[in-house]
């Protein structure tokens, strides 16, 4: 007989992993901004996220613990020193992913390091949010994000979004060895100490990552974001399998040789629904009468109520997310325990991969808080993320088909998202390859005066960020043979995505079976909350 | 050497004026203290009426004013440019017009300014904003003094268009890499005729037409 703990080992491994059965209950799954609920075919193998791991039981407390207690580098309170120059560094709202309820965990650190450092003697003290190439974030956004009372002791003029569009606020250091230009916002260049303050969300984050994208500009990030990188990436999320990793590392490394930073990451659980949307991170199978009705009454009512209303009333929704770890100290170290949190929550074991595996799509993407998941990011959140979910090997063989389930409807953001308004209408008609895109209109759009106004002075993306979205995608569409998009309520989105198109999942599964043949083995990937899988 | 240019109209898109503020100041301007105050009077008058002409037809209503500089010397109206460039003109650009023009000028376009306004009158913006070259109205002189008439075509509605399309082949531009910034629907031609069209603070009518056509709207402020 087995030892107890191989059991509790195995049982704890497999429990994520559902096999449906005749007599399976019908699976609840997102579909943009409503629900679709699907019987799936006998023997699909259904991928449900672990559960929430515990919190630690005093944040605060935990924060104080790591910066007094770093990896790799002398305890905070020692690094800072009257009359220096301190930058804190933090995390846009691309994550977590819906927002946190507050306190955001960014709050309750700065909550103790601002207070630390002002017991210190050191009141040259900003605050610059590493949105890189992202949207400044907005008043109101900057404001939730650190509460109240940082937000009226630091705005506007010490607590703002990085601009890598100006010309004076960049600072280029000495490239890597690899010839990648290496540059940082001067204020954070010319900083005696960083502090970095990082919101963990997936493995992708942190670590390198933090500095050398986010406080960096089109010159250097070019060097990473491109699709040979990305076509190099096995997976994003597992360091060991990534080109971009690595190019990040390489950049991190200048940064870290030229510049002081402390960084403070954080882990989160998986508790993405409270009260009256927790039913959602069950598996149907353990559904009680109320859930099931809870259920109902929502995808009924997300069904009758306008799109935009119903976005409204999803992204109005936080979630409790609990902190599960808090490193702190020099960057590799920091990351590798940040990165072993990680696993431990998202990791899903799995025997072998499939020939047909189903992304349902949610309403939300890092790239459309407050905002439209418009078609590109439809794509970037299938083949960009999701399929990405793992440590090097892919849920889908190759050749395989991916059946997304989202309406692919035609909206944009003209706030948000202007380049990719034109992106989207102009070049993909043209072409769809990345390379193609890159050599030819890349320099276009970053260079546009009207984008690069629109992400300077308003809350739009850069002006080349939806190429970044494209490229993205690169290993996943590479990789698959075939993507559908279950659900779709145009052709033409699908037409310029180069997917093919059906009303609903059953056909999608039937035309996927077509291609891949009638034994073909089907995975679906129940997100959210998050979950990634291991495949042996 | 610029390959592209980025045409800025003016009044209404780098400036919050309008044409009908530059007649204005003119107008007070011309003489002596007793003609002065009666041009003031009949100015203000008729204000409001060129204010209506503007919105109906921008050509006729051209024709129409500039004959009220018939008679005036051409030193007289350069100087008048001058002050009014520092009353009127400096006060009413928008805060984020010199980016703008300075964006574009780093992403490797050439800057001109297009305009229905006279030459004269937007030299010293011309030169405040650092622009390269203009595109702007001419005044007739015979003799040093203003005739009243525009030398042909007025640069307006679709003639903008011909006049970028012109100087795009003097200049030996790409038409498809310049960027065209307006913020009137009366300046559709020459949004049309560039590739790279932005509204910028549109009118209700260029708003929509951006929204369909999907060009970028900034709003300056």
């Amino acid at each position: 007989m087995r030892p107890f703990k191989t059991l509790q080992k195995l049982y704890d491994e497999e429990s994520q992993v559902v096999i449906t059965e005749k007599g399976s209950p019908p699976r609840a799954l997102f579909y943009g901004e409503g629900f679709l609920q699907e019987d799936l075919p006998v023997g699909t193998r259904v991928i449900f996220p672990r559960p929430p791991m515990a919190g630690v039981p005093n944040v605060k407390a935990a924060i104080r613990w790591a910066i007094n207690h770093p990896e790799g580098m002398d305890p905070l309170h020692a690094l800072l020193k009257p009359g220096m120059r301190l930058t804190c560094v933090i995390d846009d709202i691309s994550v977590p992913l819906p927002p946190m309820v507050t306190p955001d965990v960014r709050q309750s650190i700065l909550e103790v390091v601002l207070e630390l450092a002002a017991d210190s003697g050191v009141d040259d003290v900003h605050l610059v949010i590493a949105n890189a190439l992202h949207r400044r974030m907005t008043e109101a956004e900057m404001r939730r994000m650190v509460g109240q009372k940082i937000y009226d002791a630091y705005y506007p003029d010490r607590y703002y979004n990085h601009d890598a569009e100006d010309p004076d606020g960049i600072v280029a250091l000495e490239r890597t060895a690899h010839g990648e230009e290496v540059s940082v916002n001067r204020r954070v260049a010319e900083s005696d100490l960083i502090i970095y303050v990082n919101v963990n969300f997936v493995p992708m984050n942190g670590g390198h990552k933090s500095m050398g994208t986010g406080v960096s500009n089109y010159k250097s990030l070019r060097h990473h974001h491109n699709p040979k990188t990305i076509r190099e990436s096995d997976s994003y999320m597992e360091p060991k399998s990534s080109a971009l990793y690595r190019s990040n590392e390489r950049i991190g490394r200048n940064i870290d040789k030229h510049l002081k930073v402390f960084h403070i990451e954080t882990t989160l659980n998986n508790r993405m629904f409270g009260a009256p949307t927790d039913f959602l991170a069950k598996k149907e199978e353990d559904y009680t009468e109320a859930d099931r009705l809870k259920f109902q009454a929502m995808r009924y009512t997300l069904s009758k109520l306008p799109r935009a209303a119903a976005r409204k009333v999803l992204n109005a929704i936080p979630a409790p997310y609990d902190v599960t770890g808090v490193y702190a100290g020099a960057t590799e170290p920091t990351h590798a325990k940040t990165l072993e949190t990680s696993w431990k929550q998202y990791v899903v074991p799995v025997e072998g991969q499939s020939d047909i595996v189903i992304f349902p799509i949610p309403f939300v993407s890092p790239y459309s808080v407050n905002s439209i998941l418009n078609p590109l990011l439809v794509q970037v959140m299938g083949l960009g993320y999701f399929f990405n979910l793992n440590r090097g090997v892919p849920l889908v063989k190759k050749g395989g088909v991916l059946i997304l389930l989202h309406p692919a409807y035609d909206e944009f953001d003209p706030e948000h998202h202007p380049s990719y308004i034109e992106f989207f209408h102009r070049l993909l008609p043209e072409t769809r390859d990345s390379m193609k895109l890159e050599h030819k209109y890349e320099k276009e759009f970053a260079e546009n005066p009207s984008y690069v106004h629109l992400y300077r002075k308003n809350n739009a993306y850069h002006g080349v960020h939806p190429f970044y979205m494209w490229y993205w995608g690169e290993n996943g569409r590479q990789h698959v043979g075939k993507v559908i998009v279950a659900g779709a309520e145009n052709n033409h989105v699908p037409a310029l995505m180069g997917w093919d198109r059906t009303d609903t999942l059953t056909e999608a599964i039937e035309e996927a079976r077509g291609f891949m043949g009638r034994s073909a083995t089907i995975s679906l990937l129940r997100i959210a909350p998050t979950v990634m899988v291991d495949v042996k | 050497m610029p390959s592209k240019a980025a045409f800025f109209d003016v009044d209404g898109t780098l400036v919050k004026t309008n044409v009908v503020h530059v007649y204005a100041y003119y107008a007070m301007n011309r003489g002596s203290v007793l003609g002065m105050a009666g041009r003031t009077l009949s100015t203000a008058l008729s204000i409001p009426l060129f204010g209506a002409m503007d919105t109906l037809d921008r050509k006729t209503f051209n024709e129409f004013f500039y004959r009220y500089y018939a008679g005036l010397s051409e030193d007289r109206l350069i100087t008048i440019a001058e002050d009014m460039f520092e009353d009127v003109l400096r006060p009413a650009l928008f805060a984020q017009s010199q980016d703008l023009i300075d964006q574009a000028r780093r992403s490797g376009c050439k800057v001109v300014l297009v305009t229905g306004a006279l030459d004269f009158t937007m030299r010293p913006l011309a030169r405040h904003l650092g622009a390269d070259d203009m595109i702007a109205n001419k005044m007739q002189f015979v003799g040093g003094k203003a005739t009243g008439k525009v030398i042909p075509p007025i640069i307006e509605g679709a003639n903008k268009a011909n006049a970028i399309r012109a100087y795009c082949t003097k200049e030996g531009l790409t038409l498809d890499k310049c960027h065209g910034y307006s913020d009137s629907a009366s300046d559709y031609a020459m949004l049309a005729v560039v590739g790279r069209p932005t509204a910028v603070n549109p009118d209700l009518r260029l708003r929509s037409i951006a929204r369909a056509y999907n060009w970028p709207i900034l709003d300056l402020k």
